[in-house]
């Protein structure tokens, strides 16, 4: 089956190397036209290069009904997701990625039973605020273990990915490039700047790209406030819960609003666009991650806003349920994209590098 | 019997574009913002829409000065000049200036609808100062006119073919048409055509051409059939062109018979010997840089038997030139090469070994310019890039002429009106391919083809409008 997806890539590739119109768009074109035979790694790179904008299928003078048949965000799209499984770690739960749908499902209520069950069976004595419900040493019980392997099994994963794509040596430079490339969702940019293909066929637009950078920055500020709030508890011994003008409410509460309108915006965009510039089979599941998602952004802000009420214990079981998920579930649902984008971004940066060294030092 | 749409008709629409490319569009946009109501029949369904628009990929623009991704300036004389070059002064001069120099506003009005550019493509950085590339091409540039046009209100009918203008004192009355097995009147007040050549029509190219247009492959859409320009010039509508001129260019002979576009040309000709199918040698492959001589080996193949050629080149010359569609044929001694490309062993083998020995030195070789690396005693020479090929393994690309677009087309002025007899017709102009054999006499200028279509597109949507308003 993998061979038959880069197969096909390639022969697109190499019909979009004869055109070379799309050299504008976005960092995929000028990757493209460096090489002049694809090996199974170049068409790895390339799909994980792809932002999916689809501003080339949009503008291919050659896609069906026309015989040469491109399609090539789809075709990208499919070798992206099977290079996914193919570096998935450990090997036995790949297939969680072409069913990533039936695991956030499956994992959300395991999840949730277990901790309701957790916090039933072992419900402190004492406690402020959370930890009324659930003692903070359970929680981290829980979570460390939760948020610290799944990390560890993308990192083997990345390193067969860039055994596989041919990496070598990176700088810092070529790291910082890739940064701020997915900072500014540059490769959502189409080129002159008017944003990319997605909800009304072949309108530019900004909507998707602002609507991922508000999860992307959302998530990260998140992200951010745990973290303080986890060193205000082992640094400093401040526990929660924090006040309205402490450092992990000031960037959780703005953080969980931009990953919630965020999120809401990417789920709606998607039943927009045509599902057949994508992987068609996985379409549910990046849904089912886009939701999973909201859902952890919106019991968050909602748990804050029932402070003190009786809706407390349901609402941290469902958002601690939904975070689990979330974490554990990162190396095999649509999040380990994050992931593997940056590595190819990090890649491409080293190759342009190189080039322009090559360049410059004849 | 045609469902003639009646007075209701005659009120809906100010205007009638015949096609739906980029002069179809120019006109259309341009009338509709003059307050116009515009209706396009493109012939096409949605999917093919654009004609050969849809294949293009650059503009030809005369600038004073840095100009959106233009470099240095590129005056009106010096663009005059390129074109007499090309056409070899078989060219209208003042309808020439008039698109040369109208084609500078043109580029800030197209940024304006949404068309956006880019440096020159990789691989033509000759043309950075002279021809603004479309960002994605000309597809692109047809979906933004396309959503340009949608914003001022124009109907687009696809798959809506005009087979009949009914002309009477040099008026057009009425447009006949037909869509989904329907059949369709409609009366506007004015009426623009801009539905090409009829390049797709191999028939009509036969009859010019004689038999050996069967072997003509098509660049571009399947559409431009030339119905309406055959209908028009029946009628006795002004003419102009010769029917065998048209923009040809040499490309693979695998190419699909139609819309194989710009993936299917060929840039190796420089580095190779080209040979016809007896295995010989026809003409100088290393004349010039290959952008100027893309355009000339069309006609040269479609003069050798069965309209059919053969670059040969070897392991060294592979990676010289840019990739192409389709892989080449690939044998480690010329003999298999021969056998796989249908050519005679022997033959090919006594023209290569004749090649090789009339090579001379090779230290000057520079596959970027005129290198002056040229066989002696050889005819006909080759006069640039002449190294012997000797090195395997050895590559083969069939070669075929691939048709753009043809010039016999309608006579227009200066407001690109058609006339008939010596009358202006009252209400009919013309814009693009189909009137383009107004300037091109023979020969052709890359990117030209865009400024004809947006310079007179313009011109017949603002004489269109002026006209119905």
């Amino acid at each position: 089956m993998q061979i038959d997806i880069i197969g096909e890539a390639r022969r697109q590739a190499e019909i979009c190397n004869a055109c070379r119109y799309c050299e504008g768009y976005c960092s995929v074109f000028p990757a493209l036209q460096r090489e002049r035979a694809f090996s199974d790694g170049d068409i790895t790179q390339l799909a994980n290069l792809c932002h999916n904008c689809r501003g080339c299928y949009y503008a291919c003078q050659y896609t069906a009904p026309h015989e040469f048949d491109l399609n090539l965000p789809k075709a990208l799209a499919e070798v992206r997701q099977d290079s996914w499984k193919l570096h998935a770690w450990p090997a036995g739960f790949a297939v969680l990625l072409d069913r990533s749908g039936v695991a956030i499902t499956a994992a959300l209520v395991v999840s949730i039973t277990l901790l309701f069950g957790l916090a039933q069976s072992l419900r402190p004595l004492s406690g402020d605020g959370f930890y009324a419900f659930m003692s903070h040493g359970l929680m981290v019980a829980t979570f460390a273990p939760a948020f610290v392997l799944p990390l560890l099994a993308l990192g083997v994963s990345l390193r067969s990915y860039w055994k596989a794509v041919g990496g070598g040596k990176c700088t810092l430079g070529d790291v910082l490039e890739a940064c701020r490339s997915a900072g500014r969702m540059k490769n959502l940019e189409g080129g002159h700047g008017d944003g990319c293909n997605f909800e009304d066929e072949d309108r530019f637009s900004q909507t998707r790209r602002h609507f991922h950078q508000a999860t992307l920055y959302g998530f990260l500020l998140c992200f951010a406030a745990t973290s303080s709030g986890t060193i205000f508890h082992y640094g400093f011994g401040f526990e929660a819960p924090y006040g309205p003008l402490s450092l992990p409410k000031l960037l959780g509460v703005p953080g969980g609003i931009l990953l919630c309108v965020g999120t809401a915006g990417l789920a709606f965009l998607k039943t927009k666009a045509d599902q057949n510039l994508g992987a068609p089979k996985v379409w549910g599941g990046e849904m089912a991650f886009v939701l999973l998602l909201f859902v952890v952004s919106a019991t968050g802000l909602l748990l804050y806003a029932v402070t003190g009420t009786g809706a407390v214990s349901m609402l941290l079981t469902l958002h601690l349920g939904a975070v689990l998920t979330f974490f554990v579930l990162t190396p095999y649902s649509k999040m380990a994209h994050g992931f593997y984008r940056m590595a190819a971004l990090t890649k491409e940066a080293a190759n342009a590098r190189e080039l322009r060294q090559k360049m410059e030092t004849p | 019997m045609p469902n003639i749409e009646g007075e209701s008709m005659h009120t809906s629409f100010d205007i009638v574009v015949i096609g739906g490319g980029n002069a179809a569009l120019c006109a259309a946009i341009t009338s509709a913002e003059a307050g116009a109501r515009v209706l396009i029949l493109e012939a096409a369904p949605k999917a093919y829409r654009g004609g050969n628009s849809r294949h293009t990929r650059n503009f030809r623009c005369m600038h004073d000065g840095p100009l959106g991704p233009l470099v240095g300036s590129y005056s009106e004389d010096e663009y005059l000049s390129d074109l007499m070059k090309v056409t070899d002064g078989k060219t209208d001069k003042a309808l020439a200036r008039l698109a040369i120099r109208t084609s500078e506003e043109c580029l800030p009005w197209m940024q304006e609808r949404g068309i956006r550019f880019q440096p020159s493509l990789s691989g033509t950085l000759s043309l950075a100062r002279t021809n603004a590339f479309f960002l994605g091409g000309g597809k692109a540039l047809v979906n933004a006119y396309y959503r340009a046009a949608k914003t001022l209100g124009v109907e687009v009918r696809y798959e809506a073919k005009v087979t009949h203008l009914e002309m009477s004192d040099a008026r057009i009355e009425w447009i006949d048409y037909t869509q989904n097995g329907q059949d369709h009147r409609v009366a506007p007040k004015s009426v623009v055509v801009a539905s090409g050549g009829f390049q797709a029509d191999t028939d009509w190219l036969a009859r010019a051409w004689g038999p050996a247009a069967k072997n003509f492959l098509i660049r571009g859409t399947p559409y431009n059939r030339g119905v309406v320009l055959a209908d028009l010039l029946d009628q006795n509508v002004e003419q102009v062109g010769d029917p065998t001129q048209c923009h040809a260019v040499a490309i693979d002979g695998r190419a699909p018979k139609f819309d194989g576009g710009i993936a299917t040309r060929l840039d190796c000709v420089p580095f190779s010997i080209v040979v016809n199918k007896d295995a010989q040698r026809f003409y100088d492959e290393g004349e010039d840089v290959w952008p100027k001589r893309y355009a000339i080996w069309g006609r040269l193949v479609a003069d050798q038997p069965e309209q059919v050629g053969y670059a040969i080149i070897d392991a060294k010359a592979l990676n010289l030139f840019m990739p192409s569609v389709f892989p080449p044929i690939k044998a480690d001694t010329l003999e298999e090469l021969a056998r796989a490309m249908g050519l005679s062993p022997t033959a090919l083998r006594e023209t290569v070994d004749a090649f090789n020995a009339a090579c001379g030195d090779v230290a000057e070789f520079q596959p970027t310019e005129l290198d002056g690396v040229s066989t002696s005693g050889l005819n006909p020479p080759k006069t640039n890039w002449a190294r012997p090929i000797i090195e395997p393994p050895f590559y083969g690309y069939a070669l075929r002429i691939g048709v753009t677009f043809t010039y016999l087309g309608l006579k227009v002025d200066k407001n690109a009106q058609c006339s008939v007899g010596n009358q202006s017709i009252t209400n009919l102009w013309a814009a693009g391919e189909t009137m383009a054999g107004s300037i091109l006499g023979q020969g052709y200028l890359a990117g030209f083809g865009m400024t004809i279509g947006t310079v007179f597109g313009r011109i017949a949507g603002r004489e269109a409008a002026a006209h119905a308003n």
